[in-house]
């Protein structure tokens, strides 16, 4: 039988429209977010568990959380 | 998650609104939120007052979060569109040289000074009570009911985005935060549109 593959769901920044605000820094439960030089946020798909709580928050919403092919 | 001490920074936001209410000179303290985030942009490159310091986005989340007075929903596409974040700062950046252009008019004794606070660009509010005397030249005076005109449009503003989209939707849209971002862009080399 084949192994079923699970591919995992993390946040997805959608750079060119984040506005850099830091809501999403402030709520990430893993610190995975951070704000790259005042420009956009960026997420470490090592440490995001796609919980969600940045996407949720994010003022702009242009976070989604989506199935993240390595 | 620990708080920090900025995490309270809301109460200098509210207190600030509230004081300009009873003493309008109060309104020129202010310009710390228009000079910190600047220098911060400026000296270091980021947008540390936005992810950090900032009452008045605190203070939304507060309102718009803990106490539920938003709908959370999302804003609408045009709103968070370059054109429309751009088009904001440069018609804020009109609207404040023409407030300083007033307090001229007053300095220079062109004008008299009116004891009114006008809200949304458009709607001149009395506000005389707020305004006690002769300690300093009118022109004084004249720059901090424009200043504070400012904040609280700008607060009724972001208030009312908090409603109907996310708490903390002003950032979106917010002159300090587009111009703090634009620094960062050009200090950093990167694209601006």
């Amino acid at each position: 039988m084949a192994k079923a593959t699970r591919i995992p769901r993390k946040a997805q920044v959608m750079e060119s429209l984040c506005v850099a605000c830091g809501c999403c820094v402030k709520v990430c439960p893993m610190k995975a977010v951070s704000i790259y030089k005042g420009i956009k946020a960026v997420v470490d798909q090592k440490l995001c568990v796609g919980c969600g709580k940045c996407a949720k928050e994010c003022p702009a919403s242009v976070i989604e959380i989506r199935e993240a092919r390595p | 998650m620990k708080k920090r001490w900025y995490d309270y920074l809301w109460i200098l936001s509210l207190s600030y609104l509230i004081l300009g209410f009873f003493n309008i000179l109060f309104a020129w303290l202010g310009l710390f939120c228009f000079f910190t985030p600047l220098i911060i942009s400026v000296v270091k490159g980021t947008k540390g007052y936005c992810n950090r310091y900032c009452g008045r986005g605190q203070l939304f989340g507060l309102l718009g979060g803990r106490f539920g007075l938003s709908r959370k929903q999302d804003i609408p596409g045009w709103m968070k569109s370059k054109a429309f974040r751009y088009g904001f700062l440069i018609f804020f950046f009109v609207m404040f040289f023409q407030m300083l252009w007033n307090t001229y008019l007053v300095f220079a004794e062109a004008a008299e000074l009116k004891q009114v606070v006008t809200l949304l660009w458009t709607f001149r509010v009395p506000w005389q009570w707020a305004y006690h005397g002769e300690l300093f030249h009118p022109g004084v005076a004249q720059f901090a009911f424009g200043f504070y005109s400012v904040m609280l449009t700008s607060t009724i503003l972001g208030l009312f985005t908090m409603i109907l989209f996310k708490p903390r939707s002003w950032c979106v849209y917010c002159p300090m935060g587009t111009m703090t971002q634009l620094i960062c862009k050009v200090k950093n080399k990167e694209r601006l549109l």
